[in-house]
């Protein structure tokens, strides 16, 4: 009878096994990071979010200090209203600036936050009012193609 | 002509869903059963050695491989467009919600799935299992229901080794020989990859598979012809079936779980 | 020996049962009586339904028609955990042994001990070790069934079959690809084990000379019925053409050589035509 040999190989297999979810969980995932404990809700309307998703990172000063939670349309005013769950530690003045950002050029959207003077800060449940729409490439690429098509009468010119 | 295709098309269909009807009827027993598997918990830990344990040098190795080649091909292709540091992203994302569970299944089946079929088959060809049944011990409760649940318990441990294999072996390549800056490769994995989102849903896939190819293995040495010549179809039969029904799995758990908002 | 002793002294009663797989009929009409403390043979060719007629007895399969009892209880009636009871008080001896490959010959052994008595280790080691003894192989405990041979393999699943006092054993060709002495030995061991547990024994075989030395009654099958039984000596003594054909291994008689098919002579016409 080697059943305690046995044992103990299934003992350091599910060891190992248990350490990979964890290594996965920890190293991989964003379970140590993603874990911001109490948050608040501020909400923020858009023009044009772009590509932003939810559970999207709210980043200040390119640290994060929330996330996307909820994406949907008004279809009253015509706009994008995005919820977002702020850290508690963390509150921001009134005038604070919201941008639709992208990490890269081709990287992930997220929402910048850039911080005004105003004394007053954002309450639980208060709605942005300053917020600048994600950049559509197609429209910077239309417009410096009209820019180009604009130049380009006077080159023969020249 | 055409009416002896039709005829052995329904044969072949009818003869299917005779087979499904019985591998579920098979399956409700083997968990109506299974309170021996553990009862005598030791029973099963003898299964989790040789279903998990022993599949343990494959796992890795494999996942360490097709770590290796994402973070090459995944380097490749990224640095066209400058943004070599979201190889990580890559890799963990492709491993963590799809090649880990289904690369990791399809090696279980061949490794573990196609040795349960055997060892069943061989004992029911051997009249083992009669011989256990003439004992008025039941062969689902003492034989079945523990090597299911070993495999079941080892499935989703295997998966998670081979994802964590998998996002070493792309760091080696992609950082330790490329050059791939080693904090961009780790936090930018950190900032995409969602607990909740991407490595629960990659282990509900694992558990699933592990159930499915379980299922599988030991319904088909169960219900295998008792020759050789059965048993050896038994085990094909187990291969083809795990792999067919891990693919299609996927797919359906991947559509219910990564829809549109990935 | 009389053919009607008591009713309370039969263990297992077979009443016209009938026996078919699908519509195919295997066994028609059989009557078969096995007294306690008896063994009983029955014999017959390749293929004549004696395999099937020990499963019913054991329960595995049950009878499309008639009534089967053992130990008065009918088994088709019985619930699958009221049959696994009864067959606690069974042992059967399979064909080949049918030994757990992955046990070695002690653990074989104690496993219907260890399954269903609480018993304390060193009494499953004393048990086992008896059991082990009665059959010669005392010595060969810790071997693997893979390194037994045919004749050991066969007396270490006796001892496993006899592990719980069986009051009904049951030996599936226990004959079967063995040498004169291992079939001698087997023999005898059978009749021992019989006597010294006081249980009743069916032997299904076709080794007639082994059978005729050994038991106290034979049962001859053939296409599914009973065409002959008796005593050994009323057997050897017997004019029946079957039995005689069977006792003295004639290949043609009322058992033809020939599968039924077409006259011969219209066969080879017709391939010439």
């Amino acid at each position: 009878m080697n059943r305690t040999v046995l044992d103990l190989w299934v003992g350091v297999f599910v060891a190992i096994g248990v350490a990979a979810v964890l290594f996965l969980a920890l190293k991989v995932g964003n379970l140590a990071s993603a874990n911001i404990g109490e948050t608040y809700r501020l909400q923020a309307n858009f023009d044009n979010i772009g590509g932003l998703k939810p559970r999207a990172p709210v980043k200040s000063s390119g640290v994060v200090v929330g996330r996307v939670t909820e994406i949907t349309f008004d279809p009253t005013l015509y706009v994008a209203v995005v919820k977002m769950d702020v850290d508690k530690r963390y509150v921001f003045p009134r005038d604070t600036f919201a941008t639709i950002l992208t990490s890269g050029l081709l990287g992930e959207q997220y929402i910048g936050f850039e911080v005004g003077g105003d004394t007053e800060m954002l309450a639980a449940g208060a709605t942005i009012t300053k917020t600048q729409s994600a950049v559509v490439l197609e429209k910077l690429i239309s417009q410096f193609m009209f820019n180009k098509a604009a130049e380009s009468p006077q080159a023969p010119e020249q | 002509m055409i009416a002896r295709v039709l005829r052995s098309m329904g044969a072949r269909t009818l003869d299917g869903l005779w087979r499904l009807g019985f591998a579920s009827r098979f399956f409700v027993a083997v968990l109506m059963r299974s309170g021996t598997a553990f009862s005598r918990f030791s029973l099963t830990i003898r299964e989790v050695f040789s279903t998990g344990v022993l599949s343990l040098i494959i796992i890795m190795v494999s996942g360490f491989f097709v770590g290796l080649v994402l973070g090459l091909q995944g380097y490749e292709t990224l640095q066209r467009y400058g943004s070599s540091e979201a190889l990580g992203i890559l890799v963990a994302l492709s491993l963590v919600r799809e090649l880990g569970p289904v690369v990791a299944g399809l090696l279980f089946a061949s490794r573990a799935g196609s040795a349960l079929t055997a060892e069943i088959g061989l004992m029911k060809t051997t009249e083992q299992l009669k011989a256990m049944d003439m004992m008025a011990v039941d062969p689902i409760a003492r034989v079945v229901a523990p090597r299911f649940w070993g495999g079941v318990i080892s499935m989703p441990l295997l998966a998670a080794l081979f994802s964590m294999m998998g996002v070493f072996g792309a760091w080696f390549i992609g950082v330790v020989f490329i050059g791939v800056d080693d904090g961009a490769f780790w936090s930018q994995m950190q900032a995409s990859v969602d607990f909740r989102y991407d490595i629960v849903n990659g282990i509900i896939k694992s558990v699933v598979f592990g159930f499915a190819v379980s299922l599988i293995a030991v319904f088909e040495g169960y219900d295998s012809a008792p020759t050789a010549e059965g048993v050896s179809r038994a085990i094909t039969r187990t291969v083809v079936n795990s792999a067919l029904t891990i693919l299609a799995l996927d797919f359906v758990l991947t559509s219910f779980m990564f829809r549109g908002n990935g | 020996m009389s053919l009607s002793p008591p009713a309370e002294d039969i263990l297992v009663d077979l009443k016209n049962v009938d026996f078919a797989y699908d519509t195919r009929p295997i066994l028609s009409g059989i009557n078969l009586r096995i007294p306690r403390g008896k063994l009983v043979a029955i014999m017959g060719g390749s293929g004549c339904g004696k395999t099937t007629l020990l499963r019913l007895i054991g329960g595995q399969l049950k009878p499309t028609a008639g009534h089967l009892t053992v130990d008065g209880q009918e088994l088709a009636r019985l619930s699958r955990r009221e049959m696994y009871a009864a067959r606690r008080r069974m042992g059967m001896l399979f064909q080949f042994g049918a030994l757990f490959t992955d046990l070695n010959v002690f653990d074989n052994v104690a496993f219907p001990l260890r399954e269903h008595t609480d018993l304390p280790p060193d009494m499953i080691r004393d048990l086992v070790m008896t059991k082990l003894h009665a059959v010669g192989l005392r010595g060969a405990w810790k071997l693997m069934p893979a390194e037994l041979s045919g004749g050991m393999a066969r007396r270490v699943a006796l001892a496993r079959a006899v592990a719980l006092d069986p009051m009904l054993i049951m030996y599936d060709e226990p004959f079967a690809g063995l040498d004169p002495i291992s079939l001698a030995v087997v023999g005898q061991l059978i009749r021992r084990l019989n006597d010294a547990l006081g249980a009743s024994s069916i032997m299904v075989t076709h080794d007639v000379h082994e059978s005729l030395e050994i038991v106290d009654y034979l049962y001859f099958l053939s296409a599914g019925k009973v065409v002959a039984e008796g005593t050994p000596d009323e057997i050897r003594a017997s004019t029946d053409p079957f039995v005689h054909q069977f006792v003295n291994a004639e290949i043609d008689g009322p058992l033809p050589f020939h599968f039924p098919g077409d006259d011969y002579r219209t066969t080879l016409m017709e391939t010439h035509a």
